[in-house]
Protein backbone atom coordinates (compact mmCIF):
# COMPACT_ATOMS: atom_id res chain seq x y z
CA UNK A 1 0.00 0.00 0.00
CA UNK A 2 2.59 2.42 0.61
CA UNK A 3 4.72 1.14 -1.84
CA UNK A 4 1.69 2.11 -4.23
CA UNK A 5 1.67 5.48 -3.02
CA UNK A 6 5.23 5.61 -3.19
CA UNK A 7 5.00 4.40 -7.42
CA UNK A 8 1.96 6.66 -8.03
CA UNK A 9 3.12 9.87 -6.08
CA UNK A 10 6.68 8.82 -9.29
CA UNK A 11 3.83 8.35 -11.88
CA UNK A 12 2.34 11.71 -10.66
CA UNK A 13 5.38 13.46 -10.72
CA UNK A 14 6.56 12.28 -14.23
CA UNK A 15 2.95 13.70 -15.25
CA UNK A 16 4.38 17.07 -13.83
CA UNK A 17 7.48 17.18 -15.51
CA UNK A 18 5.88 16.90 -19.26
CA UNK A 19 3.55 19.22 -18.26
CA UNK A 20 6.07 21.47 -17.22
CA UNK A 21 7.84 21.10 -20.55
CA UNK A 22 4.87 21.87 -22.58
CA UNK A 23 3.96 24.63 -20.42
CA UNK A 24 7.53 25.65 -21.61
CA UNK A 25 6.73 25.41 -24.98
CA UNK A 26 2.80 26.17 -24.93
CA UNK A 27 1.92 27.89 -27.79
CA UNK A 28 -0.83 30.33 -26.29
CA UNK A 29 -1.15 32.17 -23.23
CA UNK A 30 -4.00 30.06 -21.91
CA UNK A 31 -2.40 26.63 -23.08
CA UNK A 32 0.49 27.61 -20.02
CA UNK A 33 -1.99 29.16 -17.39
CA UNK A 34 -3.54 25.32 -17.86
CA UNK A 35 -0.54 24.04 -16.83
CA UNK A 36 0.05 25.51 -14.19
CA UNK A 37 -3.42 24.89 -12.83
CA UNK A 38 -2.54 21.21 -13.89
CA UNK A 39 0.26 21.94 -11.43
CA UNK A 40 -1.64 22.98 -8.65
CA UNK A 41 -4.46 19.18 -8.73
CA UNK A 42 -1.84 17.22 -9.44
CA UNK A 43 0.59 19.01 -6.55
CA UNK A 44 -2.41 18.15 -4.20
CA UNK A 45 -2.56 14.39 -4.90
CA UNK A 46 1.18 14.18 -4.86
CA UNK A 47 1.38 15.89 -1.21
CA UNK A 48 -1.39 13.73 0.19
CA UNK A 49 0.23 10.80 -1.18
CA UNK A 50 3.28 11.58 0.72
CA UNK A 51 1.29 12.63 3.30
CA UNK A 52 0.48 8.52 3.08
CA UNK A 53 3.76 7.34 2.62
CA UNK A 54 5.04 8.73 5.56
CA UNK A 55 5.21 12.51 5.71
CA UNK A 56 2.50 12.92 7.99
CA UNK A 57 -0.78 14.89 8.75
CA UNK A 58 0.93 18.21 8.37
CA UNK A 59 1.26 17.88 4.39
CA UNK A 60 -2.63 17.03 4.23
CA UNK A 61 -2.67 20.25 5.88
CA UNK A 62 -0.36 21.72 2.72
CA UNK A 63 -2.41 20.15 0.23
CA UNK A 64 -5.96 21.57 1.75
CA UNK A 65 -4.35 25.22 1.22
CA UNK A 66 -2.93 24.15 -2.12
CA UNK A 67 -6.86 23.38 -3.18
CA UNK A 68 -7.82 26.59 -1.61
CA UNK A 69 -5.80 28.66 -3.40
CA UNK A 70 -5.41 26.91 -6.82
CA UNK A 71 -7.98 28.95 -7.81
CA UNK A 72 -6.81 32.49 -7.45
CA UNK A 73 -4.11 31.64 -10.38
CA UNK A 74 -6.50 30.67 -12.74
CA UNK A 75 -8.61 33.77 -12.07
CA UNK A 76 -5.99 36.69 -11.54
CA UNK A 77 -5.21 35.53 -15.33
CA UNK A 78 -8.69 35.13 -16.62
CA UNK A 79 -9.56 38.49 -15.36
CA UNK A 80 -6.14 40.21 -15.65
CA UNK A 81 -3.84 39.01 -18.01
CA UNK A 82 -5.09 37.61 -20.70
CA UNK A 83 -5.35 39.96 -23.39
CA UNK A 84 -4.54 38.97 -26.47
CA UNK A 85 -5.42 35.42 -28.12
CA UNK A 86 -3.03 33.92 -30.56
CA UNK A 87 0.33 31.74 -31.21
CA UNK A 88 3.45 33.10 -30.69
CA UNK A 89 7.01 32.45 -31.60
CA UNK A 90 9.56 31.38 -30.23
CA UNK B 1 -10.59 -6.32 0.84
CA UNK B 2 -10.45 -2.45 1.45
CA UNK B 3 -6.88 -2.80 0.25
CA UNK B 4 -7.55 -3.92 -2.59
CA UNK B 5 -10.22 -1.53 -3.48
CA UNK B 6 -7.88 1.46 -2.56
CA UNK B 7 -5.34 0.33 -4.84
CA UNK B 8 -8.16 -0.11 -7.35
CA UNK B 9 -8.81 3.42 -6.91
CA UNK B 10 -5.81 5.01 -6.52
CA UNK B 11 -4.58 4.00 -10.19
CA UNK B 12 -7.74 4.67 -11.40
CA UNK B 13 -7.02 8.29 -10.00
CA UNK B 14 -3.08 8.18 -11.75
CA UNK B 15 -5.06 6.87 -14.76
CA UNK B 16 -7.35 10.07 -15.24
CA UNK B 17 -4.25 12.09 -13.64
CA UNK B 18 -2.22 10.88 -17.20
CA UNK B 19 -5.70 11.15 -19.30
CA UNK B 20 -5.73 14.75 -18.29
CA UNK B 21 -2.08 15.54 -18.84
CA UNK B 22 -2.68 13.71 -22.27
CA UNK B 23 -5.83 15.54 -23.27
CA UNK B 24 -4.14 19.09 -22.42
CA UNK B 25 -1.34 18.79 -24.43
CA UNK B 26 -3.15 17.39 -27.62
CA UNK B 27 -6.70 18.88 -27.81
CA UNK B 28 -7.02 20.93 -30.28
CA UNK B 29 -8.28 24.06 -28.52
CA UNK B 30 -8.67 26.06 -25.43
CA UNK B 31 -12.21 24.82 -24.07
CA UNK B 32 -11.31 21.37 -25.09
CA UNK B 33 -8.21 21.64 -22.75
CA UNK B 34 -10.05 22.91 -20.16
CA UNK B 35 -12.51 19.65 -19.95
CA UNK B 36 -9.42 17.85 -19.98
CA UNK B 37 -8.11 19.65 -16.83
CA UNK B 38 -11.44 19.44 -15.45
CA UNK B 39 -11.11 15.47 -15.60
CA UNK B 40 -7.81 15.15 -13.78
CA UNK B 41 -9.15 17.54 -11.06
CA UNK B 42 -12.62 16.08 -10.32
CA UNK B 43 -12.40 12.28 -10.99
CA UNK B 44 -8.18 11.84 -10.44
CA UNK B 45 -7.99 13.80 -7.28
CA UNK B 46 -11.36 12.37 -5.98
CA UNK B 47 -10.18 9.04 -6.90
CA UNK B 48 -6.71 9.26 -5.27
CA UNK B 49 -8.21 10.99 -2.16
CA UNK B 50 -11.15 8.97 -1.82
CA UNK B 51 -8.45 5.94 -2.08
CA UNK B 52 -6.24 7.12 0.84
CA UNK B 53 -9.12 8.28 2.94
CA UNK B 54 -10.18 4.50 3.03
CA UNK B 55 -6.75 3.88 4.66
CA UNK B 56 -6.39 6.61 6.96
CA UNK B 57 -5.50 6.17 10.28
CA UNK B 58 -8.60 7.78 12.02
CA UNK B 59 -12.12 9.37 10.73
CA UNK B 60 -10.97 12.93 11.36
CA UNK B 61 -8.01 12.38 8.85
CA UNK B 62 -10.28 10.81 6.42
CA UNK B 63 -12.54 13.75 6.62
CA UNK B 64 -9.97 15.69 5.86
CA UNK B 65 -8.93 14.14 2.60
CA UNK B 66 -12.32 14.27 1.77
CA UNK B 67 -12.78 17.96 2.32
CA UNK B 68 -10.24 18.72 -0.27
CA UNK B 69 -12.82 17.26 -2.80
CA UNK B 70 -15.01 19.72 -2.79
CA UNK B 71 -13.24 22.54 -2.40
CA UNK B 72 -11.04 21.49 -5.41
CA UNK B 73 -14.08 20.52 -7.46
CA UNK B 74 -15.86 24.25 -6.79
CA UNK B 75 -12.63 25.85 -7.40
CA UNK B 76 -11.90 24.02 -10.94
CA UNK B 77 -15.39 25.05 -12.39
CA UNK B 78 -15.21 28.48 -11.53
CA UNK B 79 -11.90 28.83 -13.17
CA UNK B 80 -13.22 26.59 -16.00
CA UNK B 81 -15.75 28.92 -16.24
CA UNK B 82 -13.68 32.43 -16.05
CA UNK B 83 -11.27 30.93 -18.42
CA UNK B 84 -13.72 29.55 -21.11
CA UNK B 85 -15.79 33.00 -20.42
CA UNK B 86 -12.31 35.42 -21.46
CA UNK B 87 -11.38 32.79 -24.50
CA UNK B 88 -14.77 33.42 -25.96
CA UNK B 89 -15.05 37.18 -25.05
CA UNK B 90 -11.28 37.21 -26.67
CA UNK B 91 -12.74 36.00 -29.99
CA UNK B 92 -11.40 32.34 -29.90
CA UNK B 93 -13.90 29.69 -31.63
CA UNK B 94 -14.35 26.29 -30.36
CA UNK B 95 -12.27 23.84 -32.78
CA UNK B 96 -14.32 22.49 -35.49
CA UNK B 97 -13.40 19.16 -37.39
CA UNK B 98 -11.47 19.88 -39.86
CA UNK B 99 -9.71 22.76 -38.86
CA UNK B 100 -6.21 22.62 -39.14
CA UNK B 101 -4.39 21.51 -35.71
CA UNK C 1 12.03 4.65 -4.37
CA UNK C 2 11.68 7.89 -3.44
CA UNK C 3 15.40 8.32 -4.42
CA UNK C 4 13.50 8.06 -8.08
CA UNK C 5 10.91 10.86 -6.80
CA UNK C 6 13.55 13.53 -5.26
CA UNK C 7 15.63 12.93 -8.12
CA UNK C 8 12.82 13.84 -10.58
CA UNK C 9 11.76 17.06 -8.41
CA UNK C 10 15.48 18.13 -8.13
CA UNK C 11 15.91 17.88 -11.81
CA UNK C 12 12.20 19.54 -12.56
CA UNK C 13 13.26 22.28 -9.99
CA UNK C 14 16.53 22.97 -12.00
CA UNK C 15 14.87 22.65 -15.13
CA UNK C 16 11.95 25.42 -14.62
CA UNK C 17 14.13 27.82 -12.31
CA UNK C 18 16.33 28.07 -15.45
CA UNK C 19 13.83 28.23 -18.46
CA UNK C 20 12.23 30.85 -15.94
CA UNK C 21 15.07 32.91 -15.59
CA UNK C 22 15.89 32.65 -19.04
CA UNK C 23 12.92 32.53 -21.42
CA UNK C 24 12.36 36.20 -23.70
CA UNK C 25 8.40 35.93 -22.88
CA UNK C 26 7.40 37.52 -19.17
CA UNK C 27 3.70 35.39 -19.47
CA UNK C 28 5.76 31.99 -19.85
CA UNK C 29 8.50 32.82 -17.33
CA UNK C 30 5.46 33.96 -14.65
CA UNK C 31 3.37 30.74 -15.56
CA UNK C 32 6.97 28.78 -14.81
CA UNK C 33 7.19 30.77 -12.02
CA UNK C 34 4.19 29.91 -10.65
CA UNK C 35 5.01 25.94 -11.37
CA UNK C 36 8.59 26.35 -9.15
CA UNK C 37 6.80 27.31 -6.56
CA UNK C 38 4.54 24.78 -6.40
CA UNK C 39 7.46 22.08 -7.06
CA UNK C 40 9.36 24.00 -4.07
CA UNK C 41 6.65 23.34 -1.77
CA UNK C 42 6.78 19.53 -2.60
CA UNK C 43 10.30 19.83 -1.68
CA UNK C 44 9.78 21.01 1.37
CA UNK C 45 7.19 18.46 1.95
CA UNK C 46 9.51 16.05 1.26
CA UNK C 47 12.52 17.19 2.93
CA UNK C 48 9.65 17.34 6.60
CA UNK C 49 9.62 21.13 6.33
CA UNK C 50 5.71 21.42 6.20
CA UNK C 51 5.40 24.96 7.75
CA UNK C 52 7.62 26.10 5.10
CA UNK C 53 5.23 24.03 2.95
CA UNK C 54 2.53 25.60 4.12
CA UNK C 55 3.76 29.03 3.28
CA UNK C 56 5.45 28.33 0.05
CA UNK C 57 2.16 26.76 -1.25
CA UNK C 58 0.05 29.78 0.12
CA UNK C 59 2.43 32.72 -0.87
CA UNK C 60 4.07 31.11 -4.07
CA UNK C 61 1.37 29.54 -5.78
CA UNK C 62 -1.40 32.15 -4.64
CA UNK C 63 -0.26 35.23 -4.12
CA UNK C 64 2.70 35.68 -5.84
CA UNK C 65 1.11 34.18 -9.11
CA UNK C 66 -1.58 36.61 -8.65
CA UNK C 67 0.37 39.70 -8.32
CA UNK C 68 2.79 38.86 -10.76
CA UNK C 69 0.11 38.09 -13.19
CA UNK C 70 -1.87 41.64 -12.36
CA UNK C 71 1.64 43.46 -13.20
CA UNK C 72 2.01 41.72 -16.52
CA UNK C 73 -1.93 42.70 -17.24
CA UNK C 74 -1.07 46.13 -16.89
CA UNK C 75 2.25 45.61 -18.58
CA UNK C 76 0.79 44.51 -21.18
CA UNK C 77 -0.89 47.81 -22.17
CA UNK C 78 2.08 49.92 -22.25
CA UNK C 79 4.68 48.27 -23.99
CA UNK C 80 7.01 45.39 -25.45
CA UNK C 81 7.46 42.58 -23.38
CA UNK C 82 10.47 40.78 -24.89
CA UNK C 83 13.63 40.55 -22.69
CA UNK C 84 16.35 41.89 -24.73
CA UNK C 85 19.86 40.38 -24.81
CA UNK C 86 18.68 37.02 -23.86
CA UNK C 87 21.91 35.58 -25.05
CA UNK C 88 23.66 37.14 -22.43
CA UNK C 89 21.63 36.84 -19.68
CA UNK C 90 21.36 32.87 -20.43
CA UNK C 91 24.94 32.75 -20.04
CA UNK C 92 25.67 34.69 -17.02
CA UNK C 93 22.68 32.76 -15.38
CA UNK C 94 24.29 29.43 -16.40
CA UNK C 95 27.32 30.90 -15.16
CA UNK C 96 26.42 31.60 -11.63
CA UNK C 97 24.27 29.20 -11.34
CA UNK C 98 27.03 26.70 -12.05
CA UNK C 99 29.02 28.48 -9.58
CA UNK C 100 26.81 28.39 -7.15
CA UNK C 101 26.07 24.75 -7.43
CA UNK C 102 29.22 23.63 -7.07
CA UNK C 103 30.24 25.80 -3.59
CA UNK C 104 27.52 24.37 -2.24
CA UNK C 105 27.80 20.73 -3.25
CA UNK C 106 31.13 21.20 -1.53
CA UNK C 107 29.74 22.17 1.33
CA UNK C 108 27.61 19.79 1.58
CA UNK C 109 29.77 17.33 0.92
CA UNK C 110 32.21 17.79 3.51
CA UNK C 111 30.29 19.70 6.06
CA UNK C 112 31.99 21.46 9.31
CA UNK C 113 30.43 19.79 12.25
CA UNK C 114 28.48 22.19 13.77
CA UNK C 115 29.94 24.15 16.39
CA UNK C 116 27.03 23.95 18.79
CA UNK C 117 23.66 21.84 18.19
CA UNK C 118 20.89 23.56 18.98
CA UNK C 119 18.11 20.78 18.61
CA UNK C 120 18.96 19.59 22.33
CA UNK C 121 18.66 22.77 23.94
CA UNK C 122 15.38 23.56 21.90
CA UNK C 123 13.44 20.32 22.59
CA UNK C 124 14.60 20.58 26.65
CA UNK C 125 13.00 23.66 27.01
CA UNK C 126 10.06 23.47 25.21
CA UNK C 127 7.92 22.92 27.89
CA UNK C 128 8.65 26.38 29.09
CA UNK C 129 8.55 27.80 25.74
CA UNK C 130 4.62 27.92 25.92
CA UNK C 131 4.14 26.08 22.81
CA UNK C 132 4.94 22.09 21.88
CA UNK C 133 5.86 22.86 18.35
CA UNK C 134 9.14 23.18 17.93
CA UNK C 135 9.03 25.72 14.94
CA UNK C 136 6.85 27.89 16.41
CA UNK C 137 8.91 28.11 19.47
CA UNK C 138 11.86 29.14 17.64
CA UNK C 139 10.27 31.62 15.64
CA UNK C 140 8.01 33.26 18.63
CA UNK C 141 10.28 32.55 21.05
CA UNK C 142 13.46 31.72 21.22
CA UNK C 143 13.96 34.25 18.33
CA UNK C 144 11.54 36.12 18.66
CA UNK C 145 13.17 39.00 18.05
CA UNK C 146 14.04 38.42 14.28
CA UNK C 147 10.32 37.84 14.06
CA UNK C 148 9.73 40.93 15.18
CA UNK C 149 12.01 42.43 12.62
CA UNK C 150 10.50 40.61 9.98
CA UNK C 151 7.08 41.92 10.45
CA UNK C 152 8.78 45.47 10.59
CA UNK C 153 10.43 45.10 7.04
CA UNK C 154 6.83 43.81 5.98
CA UNK C 155 5.53 46.96 7.40
CA UNK C 156 7.55 48.56 5.79
CA UNK C 157 8.14 46.84 2.41
CA UNK C 158 3.99 48.02 2.17
CA UNK C 159 4.48 51.81 3.43
CA UNK C 160 6.90 52.41 0.50
CA UNK C 161 4.29 51.23 -2.06
CA UNK C 162 1.81 53.80 -0.68
CA UNK C 163 4.60 55.93 -0.41
CA UNK C 164 5.05 55.62 -4.29
CA UNK C 165 1.51 55.55 -5.11
CA UNK C 166 0.44 58.55 -3.97
CA UNK C 167 -3.01 59.63 -3.44
CA UNK C 168 -4.93 56.95 -5.28
CA UNK C 169 -8.85 56.97 -6.09
CA UNK C 170 -10.75 54.01 -5.28
CA UNK C 171 -10.48 51.13 -7.69
CA UNK C 172 -13.78 49.31 -8.00
CA UNK C 173 -13.82 46.34 -10.36
CA UNK C 174 -16.22 45.59 -12.53
CA UNK C 175 -18.32 42.87 -10.92
CA UNK C 176 -17.52 39.82 -12.46
CA UNK C 177 -19.99 37.03 -13.86
CA UNK C 178 -22.36 35.58 -10.26
CA UNK C 179 -20.61 31.81 -11.18
CA UNK C 180 -17.48 33.68 -10.46
CA UNK C 181 -19.15 35.64 -7.15
CA UNK C 182 -20.72 32.34 -6.16
CA UNK C 183 -17.39 30.85 -6.30
CA UNK C 184 -15.92 33.63 -4.27
CA UNK C 185 -18.97 33.35 -1.46
CA UNK C 186 -18.17 29.72 -1.36
CA UNK C 187 -14.55 30.02 -0.75
CA UNK C 188 -14.12 32.93 1.55
CA UNK C 189 -15.59 31.23 4.78
CA UNK C 190 -13.48 28.22 4.09
CA UNK C 191 -10.23 29.77 3.92
CA UNK C 192 -11.39 31.89 7.31
CA UNK C 193 -11.54 28.56 9.07
CA UNK C 194 -8.85 27.26 7.20
CA UNK C 195 -6.41 30.16 8.75
CA UNK C 196 -7.84 30.34 11.94
CA UNK C 197 -7.23 26.82 11.96
CA UNK C 198 -3.43 27.07 10.85
CA UNK C 199 -3.31 29.93 13.37
CA UNK C 200 -4.48 28.55 16.82
CA UNK C 201 -2.97 24.60 15.12
CA UNK C 202 0.71 26.77 14.94
CA UNK C 203 1.18 26.10 18.82
CA UNK C 204 1.31 22.35 18.44
CA UNK C 205 1.58 21.31 14.71
CA UNK C 206 2.94 22.91 11.84
CA UNK C 207 1.16 26.41 10.78
CA UNK C 208 1.37 29.51 12.43
CA UNK C 209 0.41 33.49 11.86
CA UNK C 210 2.65 34.08 8.55
CA UNK C 211 0.48 30.89 7.02
CA UNK C 212 -2.71 32.31 8.10
CA UNK C 213 -2.30 35.61 7.34
CA UNK C 214 -1.24 34.47 3.37
CA UNK C 215 -4.64 32.60 3.33
CA UNK C 216 -6.32 35.43 4.57
CA UNK C 217 -5.02 37.87 1.87
CA UNK C 218 -5.10 35.46 -0.55
CA UNK C 219 -8.95 35.09 0.31
CA UNK C 220 -9.13 39.22 0.12
CA UNK C 221 -7.53 39.09 -3.61
CA UNK C 222 -9.76 36.60 -4.73
CA UNK C 223 -13.07 38.34 -3.63
CA UNK C 224 -11.30 41.82 -5.17
CA UNK C 225 -10.72 40.26 -8.16
CA UNK C 226 -14.45 39.32 -8.63
CA UNK C 227 -15.62 42.10 -7.74
CA UNK C 228 -17.12 41.85 -4.25
CA UNK C 229 -14.17 44.24 -2.70
CA UNK C 230 -12.66 47.43 -3.98
CA UNK C 231 -9.39 47.90 -4.28
CA UNK C 232 -7.71 49.91 -1.37
CA UNK C 233 -7.23 54.07 -1.90
CA UNK C 234 -4.91 56.06 0.68
CA UNK C 235 -6.07 53.93 3.85
CA UNK C 236 -7.77 55.87 6.49
CA UNK C 237 -7.62 55.23 10.31
CA UNK C 238 -9.35 51.77 10.57
CA UNK C 239 -7.27 50.32 8.41
CA UNK C 240 -3.65 52.20 9.57
CA UNK C 241 -4.72 50.70 12.97
CA UNK C 242 -5.28 47.43 11.75
CA UNK C 243 -1.83 47.19 9.61
CA UNK C 244 0.41 48.47 13.03
CA UNK C 245 -1.51 46.15 15.23
CA UNK C 246 0.43 43.25 14.88
CA UNK C 247 4.33 45.11 14.97
CA UNK C 248 2.60 47.24 17.74
CA UNK C 249 1.10 44.28 19.71
CA UNK C 250 4.60 42.55 19.65
CA UNK C 251 6.69 46.09 20.26
CA UNK C 252 4.41 46.28 23.18
CA UNK C 253 4.77 42.89 25.04
CA UNK C 254 8.66 43.65 24.27
CA UNK C 255 8.86 46.46 26.12
CA UNK C 256 6.14 45.52 28.82
CA UNK C 257 8.55 42.11 29.62
CA UNK C 258 12.00 44.58 29.11
CA UNK C 259 11.35 45.39 32.74
CA UNK C 260 12.23 41.95 33.88
CA UNK C 261 15.55 42.04 32.60
CA UNK C 262 15.62 40.49 28.89
CA UNK C 263 13.73 41.60 25.95
CA UNK C 264 11.27 39.25 25.29
CA UNK C 265 12.02 36.79 28.25
CA UNK C 266 8.31 35.57 28.57
CA UNK C 267 7.71 34.14 31.70
CA UNK C 268 6.79 30.75 31.63
CA UNK C 269 3.40 30.41 33.09
CA UNK C 270 2.14 33.30 30.81
CA UNK C 271 4.44 32.45 27.98
CA UNK C 272 1.49 30.42 25.49
CA UNK C 273 -1.48 33.04 26.24
CA UNK C 274 1.35 35.75 24.85
CA UNK C 275 2.46 34.08 21.96
CA UNK C 276 -1.02 33.48 20.78
CA UNK C 277 -2.02 36.75 21.71
CA UNK C 278 1.30 38.08 19.37
CA UNK C 279 0.10 36.24 16.76
CA UNK C 280 -3.15 36.50 16.81
CA UNK C 281 -2.47 40.18 15.90
CA UNK C 282 0.46 39.33 13.70
CA UNK C 283 -2.08 37.39 11.42
CA UNK C 284 -4.34 40.36 11.30
CA UNK C 285 -1.61 42.48 10.52
CA UNK C 286 -0.05 40.49 8.19
CA UNK C 287 -2.80 39.63 6.06
CA UNK C 288 -3.53 43.37 5.82
CA UNK C 289 -0.11 43.70 4.37
CA UNK C 290 0.07 40.73 2.04
CA UNK C 291 -3.53 41.65 0.79
CA UNK C 292 -2.01 45.34 0.39
CA UNK C 293 0.13 44.42 -1.52
CA UNK C 294 -2.19 43.69 -4.16
CA UNK C 295 -5.01 45.64 -3.78
CA UNK C 296 -3.54 49.30 -3.12
CA UNK C 297 -2.06 48.41 -7.31
CA UNK C 298 -4.97 46.81 -8.60
CA UNK C 299 -6.27 48.81 -11.28
CA UNK C 300 -8.99 47.06 -13.19
CA UNK C 301 -9.63 48.94 -16.46
CA UNK C 302 -10.91 46.41 -18.30
CA UNK C 303 -14.91 45.81 -18.17
CA UNK C 304 -14.92 41.29 -18.84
Amino acid sequence: MSLLSHVVALFLLANLAVALFAAARGQTPADRMLMALLFGTTGTAVLVLLAAAGGGTPLIDVALVLALLAAIGGIAFAKRAWHVEGNDRD
Amino acid sequence: MIEWLSMGLMMIGAFFFFAGTVGLLRFPDVYSRLHALAKADNLGLGCVLLALALQAESLAVALKLLLIWPLVLAASAGVGFAIARRAHALGIAPWKKGDGR
Amino acid sequence: MMFAFDLLLALALLLSGLRTLTTPRLDRGIVLFIAFGLLLALAWARLSGPDIGLAEAAIGAGLAGALLLDAYGVLQRSKDLHSKGVAFKRLIVIALGTAFTIVLSEALLDPLPAAIDLRVPVAAHLEESGVSHPVTAVLLNYRGYDTLLEIAVLLLALLAILAVVGETRIASPSRAHPVLQALARLATPSIIVMAVYLLWAGAFRPGGAFQAAALLAAAAVLLHLVGLLPGWSTPRLRLRLGLVAGFAVFLTVAAALLRQGALLKYPPEAAGGLILLIESALTLSLALILAGLFLILSRDEDAS
